[in-house]
C-alpha cells in the first residue's frame, strides 16, 4: 500500500522537533513513541491470544541489567544491552516453553505470567543493597562536563533521544509488519481460535508461539533499556510488577491491538489523557486524574473492545460499504 | 541450636495463621471463578475498600468496632454485587480475556478512587491486640483471631452452599451454566448473589487484615497477586485445592521470610508457583 499520506505524516513527525518545539512537548512526544514501541511489542503476541501480564519482568530486566552493569561493573550499555537481551531471551524461553508445551492458555497464561512480573519486582526490591530497592536507582552519570557520552549511552539533548526512539519505534512497526505478513501469523491466528484443529493440520504450536514470545519479550526489554537511559532513573514499581504490566495491556487495547498503529494510538491516547487530566485538574486533587483514567479503561473494554483505531476503521469500512449495499438490490 | 528451632517453629506457626486469611481470600475468588468463570483481578482492592470502610466507620464516625465491621462487610458485599451488575455483566459474552482485563481497569479505578477519597497516608485503626507468649514464642493474637474467624467463615460458606436452596442453585450453575436457565433458575440472580457473597468474604478478610496491617490505597497489591497464585495452584474454582494451596504459600512466605527476608519469601512462593504450573498445570487437586 503505497500511501503518500503515510510518508508525509512520518516526515512531519520526524521534522517536528526541529521546528522549535518546547522541551515539555518534546518530552511527551519521546515518551509516547517509547511506550508506543513497547505496546507494539506487547501487541505482537497479545493479538494472537497470548495475553501476557509478565511483560513488566522483561521491561525490568532491560532497565536494571544495563543500569546495574554500568553502575557496579563499569560495563558500557553497549555490552549491557546484549547481556540484558540474552537474560530476557533465557527467561522468556524458560517461561514460554513449558507454558506452550503444556498448553497453558487464557486465564492460566495471564496469571502465570503475572507471577513472573511480580517475581521480577520482588527480586529487584529484595536486592536493595545493589538496586536501591523501592527508592530506585540512577545510572552513574557521565554528563558532568559533556553534553553526552556515547560509551555510557547518556545524552542530555532531547533531540538525540527523539531520533533514537523514533528509529526504534519505526523498527517496531517494521517488525509488526513482518510478523503480520508471515505464515506464522496466519498459523498463530488459527491456533488462537482452535488450538487442536491447528495442531491436527501439522502446525508446531509450541515453536510458533515461542518465536512470537521471544520477539515480543526482546522488544519490551529494549524498551526498558531506552526508558532507563532516557529517564536516567528507574524504580521497581515503574518498570516491573503488576501495575506496569497492566498498563501495557491497556495501552495496546485502548488503541486497538489488531491494527499496526493501534498500540501507538493507545500510547498517545493514554499519555495525553493523563497529561490533560493532570493539567486540567491540577495536582491539588491527588488521584482524580487516575480515577477518571481507570474509569475510562473500564468503559473502553466494555464498549470499545477493539480500541480507538480498531473501532474507527470499522466505522470507515462500514461507511465505504454502505452506499454499495444500498445500491444493490437485496 | 534450640534457640534457632524455637524461632523456626514460631515462623511455621505464624505461617499457619497467615494461611487462614489467605485461604479466606482465595475462597471468595474461587467461588466467583467457579460460578461465573471470571477472575476478579481487583479482588484485593475490594479488601482494601473494606479496610477503609472499617477505619472510617470506627475511627471517624466513632461507631463500635463490631458494628463498623458488620457494615463494612455489607458494604463490600454490595460493591461486589454492583461490580457484577455494571462491569462483568456487559462483558459476559465477550472474549474471556476482556473479562479479566475489565476487572484490571476496576483495580486502577478503585486504587485511584481510594487515593482521591482517603489520601496516600497510612491509616491505622489503632486497635492493637497483645502478642501471646507460649513456650518462648511470640504469637500475634490478631493472627490467631484471623485464623479462627477465617476457618469459621469457610465453614459458613460450605454450609450455605450445601444446606440452602440458593447455595444448591449456585453449585448447580457452577457445574453447568447452560442447563440451569432451562431449569427455571435466573442465572443473573445467582451470579449477583454469588458476587455479593464473594464481596462479603472480601469484606470479612478486610476486617481481619485491618487488625494487623496499616491501610493505604496500594495495599491490595500486597495481597492480590498472591491470592491469584493460590487459586491457580489449587486449581481455579477448586475451593479445597485453594485451601491447601493457601497454607503451602503461607509457609513459603513465613519460613522463607524468616530465613532470609520477607521479599525472598514471596519470591520463593512465586517461583514455586511457576514451577508447579509446569508440573501440574491443572492445579493441585484439578482433574485431568
Amino acid at each position: 500500500m503505497a500511501n503518500p499520506m503515510r510518508w508525509i505524516g512520518l516526515a512531519l513527525l520526524a521534522a517536528a522537533p526541529l521546528a522549535g518545539m518546547g522541551n515539555y512537548p518534546l518530552h511527551l512526544l519521546i515518551m509516547t513513541l517509547l511506550w508506543a514501541f513497547v505496546y507494539t511489542g506487547w501487541a505482537i503476541m497479545g493479538r494472537l491470544g497470548l495475553v501476557s501480564l509478565g511483560h513488566g519482568a522483561f521491561l525490568g530486566i532491560g532497565a536494571y541489567v544495563v543500569v546495574m552493569g554500568w553502575n557496579h561493573y563499569g560495563l558500557s550499555p553497549w555490552l549491557g544491552i546484549p547481556l540484558a537481551l540474552a537474560v530476557t531471551a533465557v527467561i522468556a524461553l524458560l517461561i514460554g516453553y513449558p507454558c506452550f508445551r503444556f498448553k497453558i492458555v487464557g486465564h492460566y497464561f495471564a496469571l502465570v505470567t503475572l507471577a513472573l512480573s511480580e517475581v521480577a519486582r520482588l527480586i529487584i526490591v529484595a536486592l536493595r543493597d545493589q538496586t536501591g530497592g523501592s527508592l530506585g536507582v540512577t545510572p552513574v552519570t557521565a554528563l558532568a562536563d559533556t553534553s553526552g557520552s556515547l560509551v555510557a549511552l547518556q545524552f542530555s539533548s532531547k533531540l538525540i533521544w527523539f531520533y533514537i526512539i523514533f528509529a526504534f519505534w519505526l523498527g517496531g512497526l517494521w517488525i509488526w509488519t513482518r510478523v503480520d505478513r508471515s505464515m506464522a501469523r496466519l498459523a498463530l491466528e488459527a491456533i488462537s481460535q482452535e488450538e487442536e484443529a491447528a495442531a491436527s493440520v501439522g502446525m508446531n504450536i509450541a515453536r510458533l508461539k515461542l518465536g512470537v514470545t521471544l520477539i515480543s519479550a526482546l522488544m519490551t526489554s529494549l524498551g526498558g533499556v531506552l526508558y532507563a537511559q532516557y529517564q536516567l532513573y528507574v524504580n521497581p514499581e515503574t518498570v516491573s510488577g503488576i501495575g506496569i504490566s497492566l498498563q501495557m495491556v491497556f495501552g495496546a487495547i485502548a488503541g486497538g491491538m489488531f491494527v499496526r498503529l493501534g498500540p501507538t494510538v493507545g500510547a498517545a491516547f493514554t499519555l495525553l489523557l493523563a497529561e490533560v487530566l493532570r493539567l486540567a485538574l491540577g495536582h491539588d486533587i491527588h488521584g482524580l486524574d487516575t480515577t477518571l483514567y481507570g474509569l475510562m479503561l473500564v468503559l473502553f473494554i466494555i464498549f470499545m473492545p477493539k480500541g480507538i483505531l480498531g473501532a474507527a476503521q470499522e466505522v470507515w469500512a462500514r461507511r465505504r460499504a454502505a452506499p454499495t449495499r444500498a445500491a444493490a438490490p437485496s | 541450636m534450640e534457640f534457632f528451632d524455637v524461632f523456626l517453629l514460631e515462623a511455621v506457626i505464624n505461617g499457619l495463621l497467615l494461611g487462614g486469611v489467605l485461604a479466606l481470600l482465595a475462597l471468595g475468588l474461587n467461588l466467583i471463578f467457579g460460578v461465573i468463570d471470571v477472575v476478579w483481578i481487583c479482588y484485593a482492592e475490594l479488601v482494601m475498600i473494606g479496610m477503609y470502610a472499617v477505619y472510617y466507620f470506627h475511627n471517624v464516625f466513632g461507631w463500635p468496632l463490631w458494628l463498623a465491621m458488620l457494615v463494612a462487610i455489607l458494604a463490600v458485599a454490595v460493591l461486589g454485587a454492583a461490580l457484577h451488575q455494571f462491569v462483568i455483566r456487559p462483558v459476559l459474552a465477550a472474549e474471556p480475556i476482556n473479562q479479566l482485563l475489565v476487572t484490571g481497569g476496576v483495580l486502577f479505578f478503585l486504587q485511584a478512587a481510594a487515593t482521591l477519597a482517603f489520601g496516600v497516608e497510612f491509616r491505622n485503626i489503632g486497635v492493637s491486640l497483645p502478642a501471646m507468649q507460649a513456650g518462648g514464642m511470640y504469637l500475634s493474637l490478631a493472627r490467631l483471631i484471623a485464623f479462627l474467624v477465617a476457618l469459621g467463615g469457610m465453614v459458613g460458606v460450605y454450609l450455605f452452599l450445601t444446606r440452602t436452596f440458593v447455595g444448591t442453585a449456585i453449585r448447580a450453575i457452577s457445574q453447568d451454566r447452560a442447563i440451569m436457565p432451562l431449569m427455571g433458575v435466573n442465572a443473573n440472580r445467582i451470579f449477583v448473589i454469588t458476587s455479593a457473597l464473594g464481596g462479603g468474604l472480601a469484606g470479612l478478610a478486610a476486617c481481619l487484615l485491618v487488625l494487623q496491617y496499616d491501610i493505604h490505597p496500594a495495599i491490595g497489591l500486597t495481597f492480590g497477586p498472591i491470592t491469584f497464585m493460590i487459586c491457580v495452584l489449587g486449581g481455579l474454582g477448586n475451593m479445597l485445592g485453594g485451601f491447601i494451596a493457601a497454607f503451602i504459600f503461607a509457609q513459603f512466605i513465613s519460613v522463607g521470610g524468616y530465613i532470609l527476608h520477607i521479599e525472598w519469601g514471596y519470591v520463593f512462593a512465586f517461583l514455586f508457583f511457576i514451577a508447579m504450573m509446569f508440573w501440574r498445570p491443572q492445579g493441585l487437586l484439578g482433574g485431568k
